[in-house]
């Protein structure tokens, strides 16, 4: 098949931040911030550039890396849902390296500012072939790059609980990459394939013939539960709060609005284009998924209730939310899946927000992020207390917000999926969205609450800027016209899923 | 009549009220004061008169209560919770090492030809993997031609990995080049390690460096014709440096491997494997025709791109080996 040159944009987007990492290792720390977030922003024109090729009525298609053709060579593959999922996620890597660009020049001593870019081009790079791959194998490599590149950010930041977050979070994280190099493993056993289509060939018929149906299972099993580890399904989020709490917010945005989206994102495609959601329904795993998600909303937002500093609070809320995305994947149906997707983007999009404007607001209190010092922050730092406060209102759900048409599709999979979960769903989503509301509107009534007396607040180091300004505005804009424009993403979202099998 | 409480302070609606207005009520404070160590917020000096008079204001029985609480807590419910988790944690290993084991049972047995595994893939690989790919080595084949995009990938990982250390510990320097305090330290506690002219060391390094050298070269520069190649080669050539750092000390060493010699090596390796297996790639995908050619199987500049890779992934594995090392001991190299 020949290739018109647009096509060849996914592997643009793999390839250039790949090589642009190797030559930013050798940039000067100025230069090398200023490069990075030129590839990145290209990066992100491409994928706006392919997805209107997709809205335009392109089909998708695979691409083969190197000169031989699938089952022996890698291949990566295009469609709709591939296409927008890379744009949102680069527009959320740009917009959180210009929004924290200040702050990453405070964290983070300066000989070592050109590595964090080479981390953060690295980590773009990950995502996209994430995104885009077509086997199975190239998504573990991958997935090990971004591992490690959310480590060294986290310990960008030299702290002593940063280094405790991150052992944590290695920890936690190489034990669910352990988890799914064995299920890789095990599945290679019973097919003899790596690509995802011979995969799914021959699952299918394995799962026919009745033959290997426990070790077909535990392969489920182990790949969910490592997905689910690495992206903070709700037992297994213990590493969350420290790791988004203490780090640079850049660093806190980029791990809980990309990483582990990418991680579920993975696991979708493998849902879809390895097993089949057939073969998957038939195990009952997704019963599983739809129990932890709906605990992991309630459980997510008491704890968030109970912190009382604002870092803490936004990780546990985010916990909530993969709860959210969980449950909508755990209804196994068409609506569900949608549903999940529309919310990993809407979240990516609030959770980077979130994060970015509340470093804005400590900047402004004394670099300190509890509540008590936060209080009229709101004013000291305007911008990125109409930020923070747009986003928690799209977190509760609040109407012409991203957050609102992502609880009314969960609503509507809930409903539409009918007998027990049907009743579980609405309840979760009723009880999660009033606790939201509590501790979300809480903190922006401290945020435009006089000041305690008692507390002064030394004048800030520098300007926050206009970098800062900037991306916390487009997010704003962003987050609206999610909210407003929600059904051309929805119809997206939904051929997209329809042509992902 | 309704009960006069002198608590106020700890009835529910002042403390709801103290919750949404950004949680100010003293105890909060004190509980924050011990979790948050480590936190910028410096403490402001007067607090501590605070926690002073909150101690001194807890009545005797109150202050009873929280002994028995705490002493139970670091006693017995310590020790409960300690044997919880034990107990726990090897029964969830049991019966997960059961599951697998009835799980590997249950696979195709071992070695069978007929395995699903055993397949048309392979078999290409096999068969013509020396004519397509001109490597007589056809794991070099594989990993370097057949599916080079994951191998790619795979080389960046190690070189994360080395931005992470380099994160991690590397001890800046001045840019005058005058040690800074952070150096002096880091080289103060390395002295133990440094080698204090052994001769016998030194006389076995002489001897052995320029062999391992020799080996690792040839390890890296057959890796298409014979078992070898990029990674294994260069971890020789980076336990030889390393061998040599030990025998000599930094002095020697810095003459020729400095950070920005790491820096450079990596850089140039990576961004030529990158850039020249993109062209590989766009020409493949694009069905253009490409300059790589197999050349003849066995020769040593043969196998298209295998040996120039093999060549670029044994000089980033042996740089990072050694700074891993050097960054280890003293943050520098």
């Amino acid at each position: 098949m020949i290739h018109q040159l647009w096509q060849s944009i996914p592997f643009a987007c793999i390839l250039l931040p790949l090589v642009s990492a190797a030559v930013c290792s050798v940039l000067k720390p100025a230069a090398a911030r200023r490069f990075c977030l030129s590839i990145i922003t290209v990066v992100t024109g491409l994928s706006v550039y392919l997805t209107a090729q997709f809205a335009l009525g392109a089909e998708s298609y695979t691409y083969m890396m190197g000169h031989y053709s699938a089952p022996w060579g890698n291949e990566i593959r295009a469609g709709m849902l591939e296409a927008v999922t890379a744009l949102f996620f680069s527009v959320v890597m740009a917009l959180s390296m210009l929004g924290g660009l200040k702050k990453i020049g405070e964290h983070i001593e300066e000989h070592q500012r050109s590595l964090y870019c080479v981390v953060l081009l690295l980590m773009t790079s990950a995502l996209m072939a994430q995104v885009f791959t077509n086997d199975i194998f190239t998504s573990y490599v991958f997935l090990e790059i971004m591992t490690l590149g959310a480590c060294a950010m986290i310990v960008s930041r030299k702290r002593g609980r940063t280094l405790l977050a991150a052992t944590r979070y290695m920890i936690m994280n190489l034990i669910g990459s352990g988890l799914f190099l064995l299920g890789i493993i095990l599945l290679y056993d019973l097919t003899g394939h790596l690509l995802m289509e011979n995969l799914q060939t021959s699952v299918a018929a394995i799962h026919a013939s009745g033959e290997y149906a426990l070790p077909l299972t535990v392969v489920i099993a182990l790949m969910t539960i490592g997905l689910g580890i690495k992206s903070a399904l709700f037992p297994f989020h213990t590493w969350v709060s420290d790791a988004y709490s203490f780090t640079t917010p850049t660093s806190s945005a980029v791990i809980s609005s990309l990483v582990c989206k990418g991680y579920i994102f993975l696991l979708l495609k493998i849902y879809y284009r390895v097993f089949g959601l057939d073969v998957v329904l038939s195990t009952g795993i997704f019963d599983i998924l739809l129990v932890f998600g709906v605990v992991g909303m309630i459980m997510g937002s008491l704890s968030a209730i109970r912190q009382n500093d604002i870092r803490r609070m936004i990780a546990f809320s985010s916990v909530a939310q993969i709860g959210y995305i969980y449950m909508g994947i755990g209804l196994g149906t068409a609506e569900g899946m949608m549903a999940a997707m529309f919310h990993v983007f809407s979240h990516a999009l609030c959770k980077a927000m979130l994060f970015l404007s509340a470093g804005g607001l400590a900047d402004a209190s004394g670099n300190s992020k509890k509540f008590r010092d936060l209080r009229g922050a709101g004013f000291r730092a305007p911008v990125a207390g109409v930020a923070f406060t747009i986003g928690a209102l799209s977190m509760v759900g609040f109407p012409f917000l991203g957050g609102f048409s992502s609880k009314l599709n969960f609503a509507l999979a809930g409903m539409s999926a009918g007998g027990t979960p049907s009743l579980l769903v609405i309840v979760a989503l009723t009880i999660s969205t009033a606790l939201n509301t509590l501790y979300f509107l809480r903190t922006v009534v401290t945020l435009y609450r006089k000041p305690a007396e008692d507390v002064s607040y030394p004048a800030e180091k520098g300007r926050r800027g206009f970098c800062f300004g900037l991306s916390l505005v487009i997010f704003s804009v962003l987050n609206i016209a999610m909210g407003l424009f929600s059904q051309p993403i929805i119809n997206a979202i939904t051929a997209g899923l329809a042509t992902f099998s | 009549m309704a009960k006069i409480r002198n608590d106020y302070e700890s009835s529910w609606w002042p403390r709801l009220i103290g919750w949404i207005s950004g949680g100010s009520d003293e105890l909060d404070r004190d509980l924050e004061k011990t979790l948050e160590e480590g936190e910028e917020a410096a403490a402001p000096e007067g607090d501590h008169h605070e926690d002073y008079h909150f101690t001194e204001r807890i009545s005797a029985a109150e202050k009873a209560t929280y002994d028995r609480l705490f002493a139970w807590s670091r006693n017995r419910g310590a020790k409960l919770v300690r044997w919880f988790y034990r107990i726990a944690s090897v029964l969830i290993c049991v019966s997960i090492i059961a599951l697998l084991v009835v799980t590997a049972a249950s696979l195709p047995p071992f070695g069978d030809p007929s395995n699903p595994a055993n397949n048309e893939v392979s078999q290409r690989y096999i068969e013509q993997g020396m004519q397509e790919t001109g490597a007589v080595n056809i794991v070099a084949g594989m990993i370097l031609d057949y599916r080079a995009f994951d191998t790619l990938g795979e080389s960046n990982v190690l070189f994360i990995a080395a931005c992470s250390v380099l994160i991690l510990l590397r001890v800046p320097g001045n840019k005058s080049g005058a040690p800074t305090p952070e150096q002096l330290e880091a080289e103060a506690d390395d002295r133990m390690y440094e080698p204090k002219n052994d001769m016998i060391l030194q006389h076995q390094a002489a001897l052995l460096v320029p062999l391992v050298l020799i080996y690792g070269i040839y390890v890296i520069m057959n890796g298409h014709i014979s078992p070898g190649g990029g990674f294994s080669g260069g971890a020789i050539m980076g336990a030889g440096l390393i061998l040599y750092l030990n025998a000599f000390g930094f002095k020697k060493t810095g003459r020729f491997f400095r950070y920005g010699t790491f820096k450079t090596i990596s850089c140039m390796a990576l961004s030529f494997y990158a850039l020249s297996k993109a062209y590989s790639f766009f020409t493949g995908a694009n069905h253009l025709p490409s300059i790589i050619t197999p050349g003849t199987p066995g020769m040593l500049f043969s196998a298209g791109l295998i040996p120039y890779l093999n060549i670029a992934v044994g000089l980033v594995v042996c740089c990072t080996m050694y700074a891993f090392y050097t960054l280890f001991r003293k943050g520098d190299m």
